[in-house]
């Protein structure tokens, strides 16, 4: 059987409040699934907490990593950095600036990691000169200037410019499963178009991929093989590419009638949240 | 406190004729001596009504515990710089081999060890050595600069350093003559022990030069005790070029008390970094004055501290003619219960209309116990200047962590990361690529997992 990344009954909580109430999904390797819902519904939530984020709190389900031969391994056992290692990705919807440290010597640390899952901390990092290779080559690929690997790690980076750090990553990093949230916001519709192209050279049939959005332009030609939608914290349904289409041309209203139960738990969610002081 | 079978020598008038006898100067240098160890006598230990000794504990110090010592058999460590100066090929310069450095002067308990300079500088002119020496044979040069510089009565420890400097360097650079390797001084201590050195370095009109000092304990436990009181002067003449840096690098049981002042003249350029890693509790005060039209000075300091290191830091900007340029940044990262004060000034002259300054002092904190204060001050009487300052202190952020760790690095390597990113900023500013990978090499080994 295929490798492939399984969720059951994932629920999350955050601050003791719960968001995702029961997800289920299995990604297989090679495989395009396309997340879409309303602000609010938990999307961003399930990308956090399958990469492992400390303020996630699991408090039922599990995640998966099941290789071909059926062995599975339980992520949530893992560390955030055990899971990258293990070949997951999360392309963030808004990265972290990391003032002071080029983007080349961030990757070549990731890179070797991830690469030499069994690295020890203070062993040698992949040789500067392989490692330059192929970084501009990647950058090349993605038509992007090779002076941008020397700038510090999304410190100023303007919104299109961190979306591209980060498919620029993952294509250094290849790994099995990723999980793109928004990875098109922010930018203008020619650059959607090359990050989707870009998504799609990348994948191909080595990785399993999770594309959180709110539009159809980056699914073009990443073809969803599923388009789930997420309302109040799980997946009330689950369909083809024409889903994706639908949803972005008449929106979430069709979903709401139908799932009303989820559609209280959203509004429910918003409700706390309005409550609440202003999060980050 | 090390054990000793008799009492050790203070720095009283007994141990001053000691001093003279062993090493005699120029009379108008032992003069100043002798004045140094009248107001000595005069002054108690600074206490904490004084602004610059405010945040200063000195409690536990007790200045009778302290005097010169005798040389010792303890050997000089390599220090932190010096592996960037290899030894030159066997036989080294007298064999005829090109040095990597232009000079080297070692001390260990204030007697000097080791004394080199390549001889094609001393045939250019350029004077280099032991203040013993090369005072007696060069007063004419010297005479105006040497403990005219810094202030020697102003506080205890200024009268003390005055009255007691020993295992001090003189660098002399005539008017156009260029170092095109950098001089390396270091001066270290052995358990217990004491230095009271001073630098003197001199640029005439147009020269350059590159100057690395560093103290260091001998020995390997880190916690050695030790007492340091120095001073340094520098003067840049005009057009000159210096390039200066002081690594602070004593084990935890040593005090650190260092008065140093450099005066820039007209176009003259420094570039002055300090980093500070060790000692018990350190209070420097680095004072710049740029007394000529278009003097630039860019100052550099990088501090690490740890346990309970207690650091103060006095900073002084002083435009005493139109049109200079001062830049300072400070950067600190804090563990444990240490503390770091940074206390800044700029200060402006009626006459010193155009000036451009600028200071800043960031802290990062890598633990909750740790403490940072921030004092910048300006005082202006020009009217026509540009005169900013700046103070952040932070923690290493969570979000920063986590974003580091999803890309496949452990939260050590993480933290390591964001701290070596938050020091980026200065290092980019410091010229010398050998000291910014020995202080990023120093602080990363330093560096345990933010609690």
């Amino acid at each position: 059987m295929n490798e492939r990344l399984e969720i059951e009954n994932l629920h999350v909580a955050v601050e003791g409040s719960e968001i995702l109430k029961g997800v289920n999904l299995t990604i297989g390797r090679g495989e395009v699934h396309a997340l879409m819902g309303p602000n609010g519904s938990g999307k961003s939530t399930l990308g956090y907490a399958i990469m492992g984020h400390p303020s996630y709190e699991v408090t039922a389900g599990s995640i998966m990593l099941v290789d071909a031969d059926g062995t599975a391994h339980d992520v949530l056992e893992m560390e955030p950095d055990g899971r990258a290692r293990a070949g997951i990705f999360l392309a963030f919807q808004r990265p972290m600036a990391i003032p002071g440290v080029r983007l080349a010597d961030f990757l070549r640390h990731s890179v070797t990691n991830v690469r030499d899952p069994d690295r020890k901390e203070g062993q040698e990092l992949m040789p500067m000169r392989e490692f330059r290779g192929e970084l501009k080559d990647k950058m090349k690929e993605l038509s992007m200037d090779s002076d941008f690997a020397r700038r510090y790690v999304n410190d100023g980076f303007s919104g299109g410019e961190m979306k591209r750090a980060e498919i620029l990553q993952l294509a250094m990093l290849r790994p099995r499963f990723a999980i793109l949230d928004e990875t098109d916001s922010g930018l203008d519709a020619d650059a959607v178009r090359l990050a989707s192209e870009s998504i799609a050279r990348i994948g191909g049939a080595e990785m399993g991929i999770l594309i959180i959005t709110h539009h159809e332009q980056l699914l073009e030609h990443n073809i969803p093989l599923k388009t789930h939608v997420m309302l109040g914290g799980r997946i009330v349904e689950s369909g083809g590419p024409e889903l994706a289409a639908e949803l972005h041309k008449q929106g979430y209203e069709r979903i709401r009638k139908a799932y009303p139960e989820a559609a209280a738990a959203e509004e429910e969610m918003e409700a706390e949240r309005r409550l609440e002081p202003a999060a980050s | 406190m090390t054990t000793t079978t008799a009492p050790a020598p203070s720095f009283n008038r007994d141990a001053l004729e000691q001093l003279l006898a062993d090493q005699p100067l120029p009379a108008w240098a032992e003069q100043q001596r002798r004045a140094c160890l009248d107001r000595l006598e005069s002054l108690d230990l600074p206490d904490r009504r004084q602004e610059l000794w405010m945040r200063t504990d000195l409690r536990m110090f007790k200045p009778q515990a302290w005097g010169l010592r005798p040389a010792g058999d303890a050997e000089a460590p390599e220090g932190l710089l010096a592996p960037a100066f290899p030894q030159a090929e066997e036989g080294g310069v007298a064999a005829g081999g090109r040095p990597d450095y232009a000079g080297h002067f070692t001390t260990v308990n204030g007697h000097v060890s080791r004394c080199e300079i390549d001889p094609e500088l001393s045939r250019q002119g350029v004077v280099f050595g032991p203040a013993a020496e090369v005072l007696a044979e060069h007063g004419d040069l010297l005479q105006k600069y040497w403990l005219r510089v810094i202030d020697t009565d102003s506080d205890y420890f200024a009268a003390l350093h005055g009255a007691f400097h020993r295992g001090s360097m003189v660098l002399h650079v005539p008017a156009g003559v260029k170092l095109s390797q950098p001089i390396h001084c270091l001066a270290a201590i052995d358990d217990g022990g004491v230095d009271t050195s001073h630098v003197l370095v001199v640029l005439g009109e147009g020269a350059e030069a590159t100057v690395l000092t560093e103290t260091a304990s001998c020995g390997t436990t880190g916690a050695a005790t030790g007492f340091h009181c120095g001073g340094t002067e520098i003067v840049v003449g005009r057009g000159a070029s210096l390039r200066m840096v002081n690594v602070q690098n004593w084990d935890r049981g040593v005090w650190h008390v260092a008065r140093q002042k450099a005066v820039v003249h007209g176009n003259g350029r420094l570039q002055w970094t300090l980093a500070a890693l060790g000692s018990r509790l350190s209070q420097v005060a680095q004072d710049v004055a740029l007394v000529g039209e278009h003097a630039e000075a860019q100052v550099n300091g990088v501090m690490f501290t740890e346990g309970r290191q207690q650091l103060v830091y006095n900073t002084l900007q002083h435009h005493e003619a139109p049109s200079c340029r001062s830049d300072l940044l400070y950067k600190g990262a804090l563990q444990d219960r240490s503390r770091l004060v940074w206390r800044g000034m700029i200060k402006v002259d009626k006459a010193a209309q155009k000036t451009d300054g600028y200071q800043r002092n960031d802290n990062l904190m890598l633990s909750a116990a740790a403490r940072a204060d921030s004092i910048p001050g300006l005082e202006i009487e020009a009217d026509d200047v540009r005169c900013t300052h700046g103070a952040t202190s932070g923690r290493v952020d969570e979000e920063q962590i986590f974003y580091a760790q999803a890309r496949g690095l452990t939260a050590d390597e993480a933290t390591r990361l964001v701290v070596a990113g938050f020091f980026q900023q200065v290092f980019d500013r410091i010229t010398i690529a050998s000291v910014r990978e020995a202080l990023a090499a120093a602080i990363g080994s330093r560096i345990r997992r933010v609690s």
